[in-house]
């Protein structure tokens, strides 16, 4: 029975990264990175095109993936970002054969520790703690780095008093960790508990992917969760529910628009106002921030 | 207590004849009052939850529940819950801080249904959301795994002040199934995949996620429920006094002990100077 298959995200994502290199040959099978296929509306389009409207697929408006470094530029001031913890490694909790090697190979490769960066920064000159998960490292999957930076990240806001803002991608819960992965969702979100009762803003911005593990935790719990358009947001992989029913699910299925329908999303929008809308919040929730000694509940 | 694999301990807690939570209440709790639906959508067979008094205490009792023949099976989903469940269960939590009794969270569960109609619902969202509502809960909460601990479907129930598990159970990331599947695309493996998983109590307790094993009957829980029923009352009797006296002298205390006993899992390393933040 495919029920217990839970978590397939993960396999999902085990694939993905099998398929990398396969991926690559691909890739460069259409003249070399020439082209841009798109995942939803499989349409070709130059590369040029898809990276000059800011990695967004010009005919479905598809928000693909972005590195954690280009996430940065378009969305915070200047030079401002301050990051936490760049140097913390991961450790091999439960002795994961080849969990080592992967890692130093995707360090090489990716130029990162691990899957997030973590830092202070400024909006428009408002001072935040920014999270923003990287999918290129093994797939955002969350272990006990990336738990633990957001973990710190949280904490340091509700210290200092600041909003956060956390771009969230994931497969979901890192497997090579086992059970110390799953326990980073109740870490992440003791820390979204304790940020959320010191009256502290907390944005929460789903972009491609979001599922499992980061779904099931501090993803959803924003104050208010942003998507962008047509990006993945679901708990369990596409596969397994399509094993479990039998049947071929429609396209949007997990989709941020079929989040927004059912109502596990605030708001969908365009990257390129994405740092606007974020600005705007924040102006919004200031006054709400100094004045929230006076409100006693929700 | 028992030397098993990890595999050996698949087979026991996979037996036939297993109790489930619907066997250990009546053994356990007296007056068993069961409390239905989450008030926003319906009520999930999965889990079952209510009032009840453990030896003349008033507790919550929020159980997952796996079904022993085809019609418990239908009624409960085979144990795996929908948002709904996790919903009536934060329910029956608060009201459980309201009236200040303990919670009593048997998980017993191969993970949160992966279907249409929960992604409809928010399944990731209700599991988060009790994640985050129990860590702040103002009321002393055990968790006690009784066979399979699957999952964010199983974290959802526990995140608690003390967590046990019976002595055959496994507490896991993914089944020892999903796992197999993933890194050699094949289910079938779930044996192998289940002994280097590190799932059994033993290993949990090594991992500072467990703090407590439960014995089990002779040879497994099935051979004697009664007696199995027996250790698990001793063990929550025991534990329910040092948390109630703990709760009632500092609840800051012990929310953030709450907090504090997630909050150290973990291992990564990290250059000597930044080892100042850990403090914080």
């Amino acid at each position: 029975m495919q029920f217990e298959d839970l978590f397939s995200v993960v396999r999902e994502r085990f694939n993905s990264e099998k398929n990398a290199d396969d991926g690559a040959k691909k890739k460069t099978d259409i003249p070399a990175g020439l082209l841009f296929k798109c995942p939803r509306c499989l349409q070709v389009t130059f590369q040029e095109e898809f990276l000059k409207n800011g990695k967004v697929c010009p005919n479905c408006n598809y928000h693909s993936r972005l590195t954690a470094r280009e996430r940065l530029d378009i969305t915070v001031d200047k030079g401002s970002f301050e990051e936490f913890d760049a140097e913390m490694l991961s450790a091999n909790p439960i002795d994961f054969p080849g969990y080592e090697a992967k890692q130093q190979e995707l360090r090489a490769k990716t130029g990162l520790k691990d899957a997030v960066l973590t830092g202070k920064a400024k909006i428009r000159g408002m001072d935040i703690v920014i999270i923003v998960m990287d999918s290129n490292y093994m797939m955002a999957s969350m272990g006990s780095v990336v738990g633990e930076k957001i973990t710190r990240a949280i904490e340091t806001a509700t210290a200092r008093r600041l909003p956060v803002i956390a771009f969230t991608a994931s497969g979901g819960a890192r497997m090579q960790e086992g059970i110390v992965s799953l326990m980073q969702m109740a870490k992440t979100s003791g820390a979204v508990a304790r940020h959320n009762e010191a009256g502290l803003l907390y944005i929460s911005v789903m972009t491609d992917p979001t599922t499992g593990g980061v779904t099931a935790s501090f993803a959803s719990l924003g104050d208010i969760i942003i998507a962008e358009p047509k990006v993945l947001i679901g708990f369990a992989g596409r596969r397994v529910i399509e094993g479990t029913i039998r049947q071929k699910l429609p396209d949007d299925f997990q989709s941020a628009e079929f989040m927004l329908e059912n109502g596990f999303v605030d708001m969908i929008v365009d990257r390129k106002k994405l740092r606007r809308v974020i600005a705007h919040l924040l102006i919004l929730h200031k006054p709400a921030a100094q004045n929230e000694e006076g409100g006693e509940g929700q | 207590m028992s030397e098993l694999t990890a595999c050996q301990r698949l087979d026991i807690i996979r037996h036939k004849g297993r109790p489930t939570a619907l066997d250990y209440i009546p053994m356990i709790f007296d007056e068993f009052f069961e409390m239905h639906g989450d008030r926003l959508f319906g009520d999930d067979g999965a889990i079952v939850g209510g009032v009840a008094s453990f030896k003349g205490t008033p507790v919550t009792v929020i159980a997952e529940v796996k079904g022993r023949d085809l019609q418990e099976n239908q009624r409960c989903n085979f144990g795996m819950p929908h948002p709904e469940g996790y919903r009536k269960a934060l329910r029956l939590a608060r009201q459980a801080e309201k009236f200040r009794r303990p919670v009593i969270c048997l998980v017993d569960t191969a993970g949160a249904f992966c279907g249409v109609e929960a992604e409809k619902r928010g399944q990731g969202e209700a599991i988060a959301r009790n994640i985050m509502e129990f860590m702040t809960l103002k009321t002393p909460v055990i968790s006690i795994i009784l066979g399979e601990g699957g999952s964010g479907g199983a974290l959802a129930l526990a995140v608690c002040d003390e967590l046990a598990m019976l002595e055959n159970a496994i507490y896991s990331v993914i089944s020892p199934r999903g796992f197999a599947s993933i890194l050699w695309k094949d289910a079938s493996r779930e044996r192998e995949a289940c002994d280097i998983m590190k799932v059994t109590a033993e290993d949990l307790v090594r991992l500072k996620v467990c703090d407590r094993i439960i014995q089990e009957a002779e040879g497994g829980a099935h051979n004697d429920p009664q007696q199995t029923a027996e250790y698990i009352s001793e063990y929550i009797s025991e534990s329910l006094q040092s948390l109630q006296n703990k709760f009632q002298k500092g609840l800051d205390e012990m929310i953030n002990r709450r907090y504090n006993k997630f909050r150290v899992v973990g291992e990564f390393q990290e250059p000597p100077q930044s080892d100042m933040k850990a403090g914080q």
